[in-house]
């Protein structure tokens, strides 16, 4: 039986759809715009007997991530922009040594200290490995409360069944904002899918011992392990490049925009629209995998883009590797936690259309 | 016919990659020794450090975690309170808990994570080849104090006593210190070891055990030397004994 919609915020819609995909631990270090979602796990995670740990940093909160994912639980950090550099270290080790854990940045501006509200200005550093080495991880973005939860449910489930992190990229307006919300079943922690790599239990499971490691000094066989990877990302980015698209058929030019400003994207987009003008919209949900095969057909019909974001222009290079010179681009950013307005964008499509 | 000694079960029967005389294969065999004791070989997990013991994996022979450099306490935090009835045993170097990971350390301990520390004090950066670590002695040399660690002048600090740090913290139930410099220091080493790992296997509270430790290679020396500064220039810095024991009930025996 579906659930009743209720009214949520975003930060806490991510807390309470992460502890119904069965996460079971939680460890995190307070910084806005997402300190709602650490105090919720705080309350709920204990009144559901589940670990909860305030860490002494974000470093710590990661690697202890890292540890309890180690023995197979369904495991999760959250942060916001400063914070997330901090876990870079650690994603990078759990890339490297195959684990799956859940990371949500609630994107806030920067550089450096930047500001506490909203911005898309990681882009690069989610889709692009933000640590060392040669890796990727997915990256889920939300525009909704609703599809906030979802995606986190649904990133726990990546996770484990690709072995990797998976990372669900909100900004400060998803996760501040209230909004209705349907929330996913809980699940039943025994039936959740069972990993053989963990470590723990060795000697009533009669396996032979596990090492949860990244460590190889052979460059033949780290060679070897990394193609391996590069392979199930090969894999992943064929079958789950997943993107919602809008009054496509009709249009020439297509605004490509994820998260918050997909949805001022959508607002410009009804503007033209009201005045006879008609623009597509190609909202991609997973920044990685990119949507690119569709960007790319799309470029291959002619159209050309508008590329809408949070930010001096990240994801456009995506749209760009996409396009590959074929079509038209166009970008308009604003940045510092700036929230580009409906007309703003509007006025661009109709400098680009010359209407 | 009954073996009285042998190879520890918890420890492959392979030759090591640690230089001649480094006190890390004697601590691994200590470690062996009272897993097999307390028959939880099967139940143990340790998380090999970014350091020379990053081999540690390949030697015992239990389940491992290989974290970041220094943060082994937090990744231990996180596998002892999925896993309470293991026996987590978070090794580390110096340089690994008193340098990059000291944030790390101070709040688990401080959280009374039940799980075991085995802090290796060898007094240098053996893996990265001999630089000052934070427990390297006043007017010790390493490649980073070509002129021997000078706290004042140079401003290169002093040189740390993690236990009688960690002693002042409410979550820390029982840190001792020993040496692996001659037998009687095993034996006795191997004594707070097992007092240690009984101390988790009932659930009481931080434990560590710090254990002075031959690195002859980057100390420039003969392992016969090395044993010999270690007792000479070590010891009296760092003392031996439980420097913190608050354990309820049995192990205070
Ligand atoms: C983030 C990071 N910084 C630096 C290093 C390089 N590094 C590897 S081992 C090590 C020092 C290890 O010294 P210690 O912890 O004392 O262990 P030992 O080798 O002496 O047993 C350093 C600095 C690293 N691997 N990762
Ligand atoms: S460098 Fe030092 S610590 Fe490392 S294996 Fe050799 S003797 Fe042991
Ligand atoms: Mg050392």
């Amino acid at each position: 039986m579906a659930e009743e919609k209720r009214l949520m915020k975003g930060n806490d819609a991510i807390g309470e759809a992460a502890i119904r995909a069965g996460c079971t631990a939680y460890f995190g270090y307070p910084i806005t715009p997402q300190n709602e979602l650490t105090a919720y796990m705080a309350k709920n995670m204990i009144d559901n007997k589940r670990t909860f740990i305030q860490a002494e940093s974000e470093v710590a909160a990661i690697n202890m991530v890292y540890g309890a994912a180690a023995t197979g639980a369904r495991a999760m950090t959250s942060s916001s922009s400063p914070g997330i550099s901090l876990k870079q270290e650690g994603i990078s080790y759990a890339c490297g040594a195959d684990l799956p854990l859940v990371v949500v940045n609630v994107m806030r501006s920067g550089p450096g200290l930047g500001g506490i509200v909203p911005s898309q200005a990681d882009y690069f550093q989610s889709t692009r490995g933000g640590g060392h080495g040669d890796y990727y991880h997915f990256v889920l973005a939300p525009k909704s409360v609703q599809e906030a939860a979802d995606l986190t449910y649904e990133a726990f489930d990546l996770a484990d069944e690709w072995r990797m992190p998976a990372m669900v990229l909100a900004d400060g307006l998803i996760g501040q904002m209230m909004e209705g919300v349907v929330l996913p079943e809980k699940r039943d922690l025994s039936k959740l899918p069972k990993k053989p790599w963990a470590v723990g239990h060795q000697g009533e499971l009669k396996r032979p011992i596990n090492h949860v490691t990244s460590i190889n000094l052979v460059p033949q066989e780290l060679e070897a392990t990394v193609k391996a990877r590069f392979e199930r990302y090969a894999k992943i980015k064929a079958s789950l490049q997943r993107f919602e698209e809008l009054n496509i058929d009709k249009s020439d030019l297509v605004l490509v925009a994820y998260g918050t400003a997909s949805r001022i994207a959508l607002g410009a987009l009804e503007l033209a629209k009201a005045d006879g003008i008609n623009v597509g919209l190609l909202r991609p949900i997973t920044l990685w995998p990119y949507p690119e095969k569709r960007v790319s057909e799309l470029a291959q019909q002619g159209k050309r883009f508008l590329v809408v974001e949070m930010s001096m222009g990240q994801m456009v290079e995506d749209v760009r590797l996409a396009v590959n010179g074929r079509a038209q681009i166009d970008f308009y950013g604003r940045t510092g936690g700036m929230i580009p307005t409906e007309d703003e964008v509007y006025a661009e499509i109709r400098r680009i259309l010359k209407k | 016919m009954e073996l009285l000694y042998g190879h520890p079960k918890s420890l492959k029967p392979i030759q090591t990659k640690y230089c001649p005389g480094c006190g890390h294969g004697v601590i691994h065999r200590l470690i062996a020794e009272v897993i097999d004791e307390l028959g939880i070989q099967g139940k143990a997990i340790i998380t090999n450090p970014v350091g020379c013991s990053i081999w540690a994996d390949l030697y015992f022979d239990f389940d491992s975690v290989q974290p970041p450099h220094g943060r082994t306490p937090a990744a231990s935090t996180g596998i002892k309170r999925m896993l309470p009835d293991h026996l987590v045993v978070c090794y580390q170097g110096d340089g690994d808990l008193a340098a990059i990971g000291t944030a790390e350390i101070i709040h688990a301990a401080n959280r009374g994570e039940k799980f075991t520390t085995i802090f290796v004090n060898n007094a240098i950066y053996g893996m990265t080849g001999g630089q000052m670590a934070p427990t390297t002695l006043i007017g010790q040399k390493a490649t980073t104090a070509p002129y021997g660690r000078d706290p004042i002048d140079a401003g290169m600090g002093y040189p740390i006593q993690v236990c009688e740090l960690l002693a002042t913290l409410g979550g820390t139930k029982y840190l001792a210190r020993g040496a692996v410099n001659n037998a009687v220091n095993v034996k006795k080493t191997k004594q707070y070891i097992k007092k240690a790992f009984e101390a988790q296997l009932r659930g009481e509270g931080f434990t560590m055990v710090e254990i002075l430790s031959q690195c002859p290679t980057n100390w420039g020396m003969q392992p016969k030397e090395s044993v010999e500064w270690l007792e000479q220039n070590m010891i009296p810095f760092y003392k031996l004994g439980e420097i913190k024991n608050t354990l309820d009930g049995e192990a205070q025996k």
